[in-house]
């Protein structure tokens, strides 16, 4: 039988039961091939449901940088008899399949290499509880994928140390697990794996950790001082991350007090409300959700746009529509938070691509809102928000400060002969706000969603609400110089094509794009980070002769609303779409540019087309 | 809309209160609801309660939802910021509000669409949550922006101003906000001035959840033969429960209550409710008693009012939370961001 032989350059699945406490043991196992100095992206695939069904957890290790999902597996290990069926045929010719052969089996695939591992059997005597058991199975196998890929057991051992620290009890029942399954593999499976780690010094100067756990610490460093939320998957993960690290830096070390609010509302819509009432006040307050909870909060969107009251929202994107796939990815929101809520209305959207952005556009989100008064959405997605992802360390300049926007203090109000809440005074569309208490007698005004003049009156009088609503228009259209602007993959066009992505794709883009330019098809490459659009998005779209655009939804949004807001030819942009619910795959974009372009009669190269 | 400005001369020798201020400096634009209408009362109530109290409006939020109850914090307190939120939305709003700055006395305005209907999830969860307002409903049965339709307060078998009879049995907001653990539960009738402004004194001064539930009628859709919300059938059924004082720190007890009748309620800053019993088996420290007087009073086509329910005991939301007691939107930066030091820290934990 021949082997998948390779060094660092792998995709490992594990077939679970959810509830058996595998995802640990599999996190484990991830980060061990990171500490050896190896790029990893561990994709948790897990069902709507505490316990009982089928989970999976897939690990791509890749020396090359390309952590994207990879279709086709190299190693399985299959621990849940009710998958077994779909596990085994996913596995790539001359992989390996290790499974629980405690009760033994046929698999019917002559073209893999079965390793035999009687977990359960192997910890019976030691483990007599069944329930520990269970959890303790899972160290078994890890112990030995450590002596088949040649991963350094002190590695794990320090993960478990670190893991149960303040619970040493756990400490030694891990390890003696581990050390089950390494000397079990040692003794009965040698030479049965070429899949190895070796180490290596990739992952310096890089951390590994999730994009909900980034933007929660994002809100903390940008100064959100309130947090009102409802659980939902797959954004829960964000609010408790920001009470974690509000709990390590916001308590008041005098009293014990809370430099921080965090509430769960009772639903959605409160959610919202609370965090628009406490930015009235000048508290920077955001919400987290994912799509349900924004079509509930839509309402709400509405009035902080019109009565333009800063406020962000996290939308940790899932399969929609309706309650959907809550455990898997999507980019469907889009539509849905660009013009959210009745009546004209648009809204400024950035849209991080791995954790270190989750990081930067949360703390940037509360400036940018304050700045432009208005809301603000940050369209992460399950893939970033609650998978681990190899990317580089946050960073923080200290220097910086925030911006709170226009603000008027007490002496500013002295100073002040009069003062229009909505009036433009620089230009730009953008008025001067007051805050509740500020000053005894000046600045007081009434905040309403219903039509109202300069002055913040109630008035029934079309011109002039025409004259209001074409002034926040003019604040969003000069909303792109605080946003980040998009990034190149080129430093110079060299193409007659681009491609336009987004978000989570960023993880499968780079060998996407190798693999094109390998097969002939070199591309230009553009991510969009934010909405509304920068100038550099027209001018790409401008340069090329064809564009794609990849997107992660069935009905093409990014490009409906580059057609819309550009007034674009549509016949320009050929979508790339991924909707299954897994996130996008390298190969499949690639083949999907490839059918394309070698069907008809655009030109490969810029120079071609000459 | 509002085409009338408001003279602002007035006379003189007006009084004032300890701030220098006249009852006019608490006004707010000229109402645009209809003549008569109840909620014009329960305004000139709130103005009066704040000139008695000395309270700087600066100091005071006024917020409320969609309706005509809702539109009538623009006609009182001109000093005083407002925020007119969306329909039956207030309660989050003002709870929001209320995180982020702790310092301000926060005054809601609803009505019975408002809270009972569109509003009554956010209005039982801000109870429940002990959030620190004043909770004003301004309840007259009907959907009157919209020109009469039954709200969910309106009792059973009432009519319409079109003869319609009212099928469903009504929601009674304040033995709803009693069982919620609501700190204090005030039921009054708009044509009550007397009773009212005390009422609404002890309400801002109360901290935590503080309803009243103000029976306000609705002069062109309510308040005809057959409704039960009318000035005549109000005054006709109007049973109070206590007569209320409302004693700031530091001044005499001045009162002269009948002999055992007397409560003395101390509140959190100090401050002294001091109650006459009307009844004198109600005790208003008594919920499991509130409830079954009010459910009894509904059985009898009873309207109770007075002060119903008060707990002084209670924690408000911030409390209960353990939130500092510097308003959170006081903070500074350096306050807020750990910096760059301790983000080392963090990245070193994540690889």
């Amino acid at each position: 039988m021949s082997k998948i032989s390779s060094v660092n350059e792998f995709v490992i699945k594990f077939a679970n039961v959810n509830g058996s406490g595998s995802a640990s043991a599999n996190q484990m196992f991830a980060k061990a091939i990171f500490r050896s100095g190896i790029p990893v992206s561990p994709k948790n695939i897990f069902p709507s449901n505490i316990q009982g069904l089928p989970t999976w957890f897939e690990i791509r290790a890749s020396a090359k940088g390309y952590l994207g999902r990879k279709a086709g597996i190299d190693f399985m290990v299959a621990m849940n008899p009710q998958s077994y069926q779909q596990d085994v045929a996913e596995i790539n010719s001359n992989g390996y399949l290790l499974y629980d052969s405690s009760w033994k089996r046929e698999f019917h695939r002559e073209d893999i290499n079965i390793l035999e591992v009687p977990l359960t059997s192997l910890v019976v005597d030691t483990f007599p509880n069944p329930k520990t058991r269970l959890l303790f199975k899972n160290l078994v196998y890890v112990g030995a994928l450590s002596y088949l890929m040649n991963i350094n057991k002190q590695v794990f051992i320090k993960l478990i140390e670190e893991q149960f620290k303040g619970k040493e009890k756990l400490i030694s029942p891990n390890i003696q697990a581990l050390e089950i399954g390494f000397n079990y593999a040692e003794k009965n499976l040698k030479d049965a794996c070429s899949i190895k780690v070796q180490d290596a010094n990739l992952t310096d100067g890089m951390i590994l950790t999730n994009g909900n756990n980034a933007a929660g610490l994002g809100c903390v460093y940008g100064g959100a001082t309130v947090c009102a939320w409802y659980p939902i998957t797959p954004s829960t993960s964000l609010a408790e991350s920001y009470k974690k690290y509000c709990d390590q830096f916001r308590i008041d070390e005098e009293t014990g007090k809370n430099n921080f609010a965090f509430v769960q509302a009772e639903d959605e819509l409160a959610s919202i409300g609370m965090a628009i009432g406490a930015n009235w006040n000048g508290a920077r307050a955001f919400t987290a959700t994912s799509g349900p909870g924004i079509s509930l909060m839509t309402e709400f969107v509405g009035l902080a746009y019109f009565a333009e009251i800063p406020v962000v929202l996290f939308n940790i994107q899932r399969g929609g529509p309706s309650t959907g796939m809550p455990t898997r990815t999507q980019q469907s929101d889009i539509l849905s938070c660009a013009y959210a809520s009745h009546g004209d209305t648009k809204h400024v959207m950035l849209i991080p691509a791995d954790p270190k952005e989750c990081f930067e556009f949360a703390a940037d989100s509360f400036d940018i809102a304050d700045r432009l008064q208005t809301p603000v959405f940050v369209l992460s997605d399950l893939d970033i928000g609650m998978n681990d992802w190899t990317c580089p360390e946050f960073e923080w300049d200290d220097t910086r400060t925030f911006d709170r926007g226009k603000v008027l203090s007490k002496n500013d109000l002295d100073t002040m002969e009069s003062w229009g809440r909505y009036l433009d005074v620089d230009g730009d569309g953008i008025p001067f706000r007051t805050l509740p208490g500020t000053h005894p007698e000046k600045g007081a005004y009434f905040t309403r969603g219903s039509s109202h003049d300069e002055y913040a009156r109630y008035i029934e009088d079309g011109v002039i609400n025409a004259r209001n609503m074409s002034r926040i228009l003019k604040k969003f259209e000069g909303a792109h110089k605080f946003l980040p602007k998009p990034i190149f993959k080129q430093e110079t066009n060299a193409s007659a094509n681009g491609i336009i992505y987004f978000g989570s794709t960023e993880a499968v883009m780079q060998e996407s794009l190798d693999e094109l330019t390998s097969l002939g098809f070199p591309i230009d490459a553009m991510r969009i980070r934010a909405f509304p659009f920068n100038n550099d998005v027209w001018d790409f779209i401008d340069q090329h002769e064809s564009i794609f655009i990849a997107e992660q939804n069935r009905d093409a949004q990014m490009r409906t609303l580059i057609v819309a807001e550009g007034d674009i030819n549509p016949g320009k942009l050929i979508s790339v779409l991924c909707f299954d619910g897994a996130p996008i795959t390298a190969k499949f974009i690639s083949d999907s540019i490839v059918d394309v372009l070698s069907d008809t009669n655009v030109s490969k190269t810029a120079e071609d087309s000459k | 809309m509002t085409y009338i400005v408001k003279p602002v001369n007035h006379h003189p020798n007006l009084e004032k209160n300890d701030l220098g201020l006249t009852r006019r400096d608490y006004e707010g634009t000229i109402s645009t609801l209809c003549a008569g209408c109840g909620h014009d009362s329960i305004s000139a109530a709130v103005i009066e309660a704040c000139y008695d109290l000395s309270l700087s409006s600066d100091q005071i939020a006024k917020l409320s939802g969609i309706g005509c109850s809702s539109k009538s914090p623009s006609y009182f307190l001109n000093q005083a910021h407002g925020f007119n939120s969306v329909h039956g939305r207030m309660p989050s709003v003002a709870t929001g509000a209320n995180l982020g700055n702790q310092d301000l006395l926060y005054l809601g305005v609803s009505g019975d669409g408002d809270t009972a209907g569109i509003g009554i999830g956010q209005f039982m969860h801000a109870a429940r949550r002990q959030l620190n307002i004043t909770y004003i409903v301004e309840n007259n049965g009907t959907y009157g922006l919209t020109k009469g339709q039954f709200s969910a307060t309106n009792d059973q078998g009432s009519k319409s101003k079109y003869g319609e009879e009212n099928l469903f049995a009504p929601i009674d907001l304040a033995a709803m906000a009693i069982q919620l653990g609501a700190g204090f539960v005030g039921r009054s009738f708009s044509g009550d001035k007397d009773q009212l402004v005390p009422l609404l004194k002890a309400a801002m001064k109360f901290k935590g959840f503080s309803l009243i539930d103000i029976i306000s009628p609705c002069v062109t859709f309510n308040n005809h033969a057959g409704s039960t919300k009318s000035y005549d059938h109000i005054r006709e059924h109007n049973e109070s429960v206590s007569s209320l004082d409302f004693v700031p720190i530091g001044q005499e007890i001045t009162t002269n209550y009948r002999e055992g009748t007397k409560v003395d309620v101390p509140l959190h800053d100090g401050a002294l409710l001091t109650l006459e019993k009307l009844s004198k088996k109600y005790n208003p420290l008594d919920k499991g008693q509130a409830v079954q007087r009010l459910n009894e009073a509904e059985k009898d086509g009873k309207v109770l009012t007075g002060l119903l329910y008060i707990n002084p005991e209670v924690k408000d939301h911030a409390e209960i939370l353990n939130i500092t007691n510097k308003p959170l939107n006081q903070f500074t930066d350096d306050e807020l961001c750990p910096g760059s030091a301790k983000l080392a820290k963090i990245n070193a934990s994540l690889n």
